[in-house]
């Protein structure tokens, strides 16, 4: 029940899983004894049980937003491929951009989600330390940005849809990204993603870290996982700049500031979905929370599908077109005024 | 490793060592070291008379720079910042926006409308780097993708001048949107055959180099300006050695294939003009 990993606002549940292992060790020494009457331990284990659940629920339920981005980052949190293994049939990975090279750090290829036949791109932070240093812990290069949309490009000329994953600290910031683009490659990306004529859903798993999230996110239709984060910035990086020092006072203060749970962006309209994660967050249940997703995936691909591809782009715009809020100034007089101090 | 993922963070503290050019009679050039006379520097297009260092300028420096004199017809002048989040750091981001306008006489970052240049009728925008270090909100992002609008409906050519530390931080998953906003105008503008010639000036970075600053038709940099996605001390940090020489410079990008030409400012004018005559409609 407990998971070799614990997070900090998870010790409540420490004590009580300490009492049901002594609990569980006592029944195991006196059910040897074939007289001996367990019924006494195992109603109080089972009470344990439920208060652990109701525990878990509690705590899951109210994570301040700092909390979240724990859980998003929780070493046992499925990735990309995790959910490719328990969503998809018969996925055929693609590699490689066909200018300089194949980035671990995305994942791409054709896999069938039920009878639909797709395209999937997803960020891969990677499980052992081998596979995390491969892949930059997430935070791809420009080639895995142009890898990503040249089998995007492909999806849209076979006609079939694309779904991507996001989970990503950022886009990598090194001195051979810089060198080989990484700021062309994602605006490129951007700009190539809203106007492909084929249907394009994402889901934030894990991580939604700034413009190297979005090189992938330019979609029809965009969910959280419920403890995702999704922001211009990391609470670690905004607290660095604008309260001067990251520190735990500051990060928590400025993952509250950046409205970056799916709560929030999901009161933004910057998603359009914030999909459960089962008690305890996806790591204490990764079938539960891939089936939650493909449910959401099957259904948002089947309303899509009633779209002419064509017309896909002209929608895609205006979703994001509306984002953002400014207020305007009324009178003319005040514009005037304005523009003379201009 | 999550302080990887915080492009915004350099490009801010690299910006604000050198915004301002400090008032008084004389100042030191930071490129040479040389004292010089600001009103022949200022005369001189802020470029320095000894070492051709372009000192930053604000977006309406700029518009009197390459627009025809009395041509230039403001535009989206209407809109304001309104703390969409109700952001507050160690400062309100209300108070913040108050200040700046107070210190700069400008309402955000960014200046746009229709202008001639050398005669030929433009849709210009240029964003303010004295203003939020340039960084794109809801503001700057509604404006830029107005002036793409604009150009694309008007049959103009576009010309946004970009400076900017990147996506504004107090208006966080809003900010980022405006990369995807602006940037899939312009493949509405493309998609219309409407030119877009793109201007960087120091510093472009994250989310505004990430989105329409490096998707011009024609991409032009001014001398020695840092342009790149994350900034240099976040790089520095990542890899934890020394930045060539000339990193993320303009003639390093040149070098490297990331933009057509690196242009002096008192070319500047002149350059826009022949592109236009070149691809415009
Ligand atoms: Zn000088």
């Amino acid at each position: 029940m407990s998971t070799t990993y614990q997070l900090e606002f998870e010790r409540p549940l420490r004590e009580m899983e300490r009492q049901m292992e002594v609990i569980e060790a006592e029944i195991a020494a006196v059910s040897r004894d074939d007289n001996a009457d367990v019924s006494k331990p195992v109603i109080e284990l089972e009470r344990l049980r439920d208060k652990w659940r109701d525990e878990l629920d509690r705590l899951y339920s109210n994570l301040t937003p700092w909390d979240t981005v724990r859980v998003a980052r929780h070493p046992r949190r499925p990735q990309t491929r995790d959910y490719i293994g328990m969503i998809f049939k018969d996925f055929c990975e693609l590699h490689g951009d066909r200018r300089y090279g194949d980035d671990p750090a995305i994942v791409t290829g054709f896999a069938r989600l039920g009878s639909i036949k797709c395209l999937i791109v997803g960020h891969h932070k990677g499980r052992t330390t081998r596979e995390k240093l491969a892949c930059h812990f997430g935070c791809a290069h420009p080639e895995g940005y142009r890898k990503a949309l040249s089998k995007m490009q492909l999806a849209e000329k076979f006609g079939l849809p694309i779904i991507t994953f996001v989970d990503t600290p950022g886009a990598y910031p090194g001195l051979g990204a810089e060198q080989r683009g990484q700021a062309e490659a994602i605006a490129v990306n951007l700009r190539e993603m809203s106007r492909l004529k084929t249907p394009i859903v994402s889901v934030v798993i894990g991580e939604g870290g700034s413009g190297g999230a979005l090189g992938i996110a330019v979609s029809d239709k965009v969910a959280m996982l419920e403890h995702a984060w999704y922001s211009v910035i990391s609470p670690e990086g905004c607290a660095a700049i604008l309260w001067k020092k990251a520190n735990e006072e500051n990060n928590n203060a400025a993952a509250v500031a950046l409205n970056l749970t799916a709560a929030n962006n999901l009161r933004l309209g910057i998603i359009d979905e914030s999909i459960p994660e089962p008690p305890g967050g996806a790591h204490r249940d990764p079938e539960a929370a891939a089936e939650s997703i493909r449910k959401w995936l099957t259904e948002r691909l089947r309303d899509l599908k009633r779209i002419k591809p064509a017309n896909l782009p002209g929608r895609r715009y205006q979703r994001f077109r509306k984002l953002g809020e400014c207020s305007q100034v009324e009178s003319e007089q005040e514009v005037a005024a304005v523009e003379t101090a201009g | 490793m999550t302080q990887l993922a915080t492009p915004t963070t350099p490009e801010v503290k690299v910006a604000t060592r050198r915004t301002s050019i400090p008032e008084g009679l004389w100042l030191r050039c930071p490129t040479c070291e040389k004292t010089i006379f600001r009103k022949r520097m200022e005369a001189n297009q802020h470029v320095c008379p000894e070492c051709e260092h372009h000192f930053r300028i604000g977006a309406l420096e700029r518009v009197a720079q390459l627009t025809d004199p009395d041509s230039f017809e403001p535009l989206f002048t209407e809109l304001r910042c309104a703390d969409p989040l109700n952001f507050t750091d160690l400062k309100p981001y209300n108070e913040r926006i108050k200040a700046e306008c107070a210190r700069t006489g400008r309402d955000e970052a960014v200046a746009a409308g229709r202008a001639f240049i050398k005669g030929r009728p433009s849709m210009l925008c240029c964003l303010d780097l004295t203003f939020m270090m340039g960084s794109m909100g809801s503001v700057v992002g509604e404006v830029v993708t107005r002036s793409i609008e604009h150009a694309a409906e008007r049959d103009l050519p576009l010309i946004i001048v970009s400076c900017s530390g990147g996506a504004r931080m107090q208006e966080s998953g809003l900010s980022l949107m405006q990369m995807a906003k602006t940037s899939a105008a312009l493949a509405r503008l493309d998609d219309a055959g409407g030119l877009f010639i793109s201007v960087l000036t120091d510093p472009t970075t994250g989310g505004v180099s990430a989105s329409f600053a490096m998707l011009g038709d024609v991409i032009l940099a001014e001398p020695k300006a840092l342009i790149g996605f994350a900034g240099p001390r976040v790089i520095a940090n990542t890899i934890r050695q020394e930045l060539p020489e000339g990193f993320q410079r303009a003639e390093s990008l040149l070098e490297g294939g990331m933009v057509d030409r690196v242009v002096h400012r008192r070319d500047l004018r002149n350059e826009i003009a022949r592109v236009i005559d070149y691809a415009g409609k």
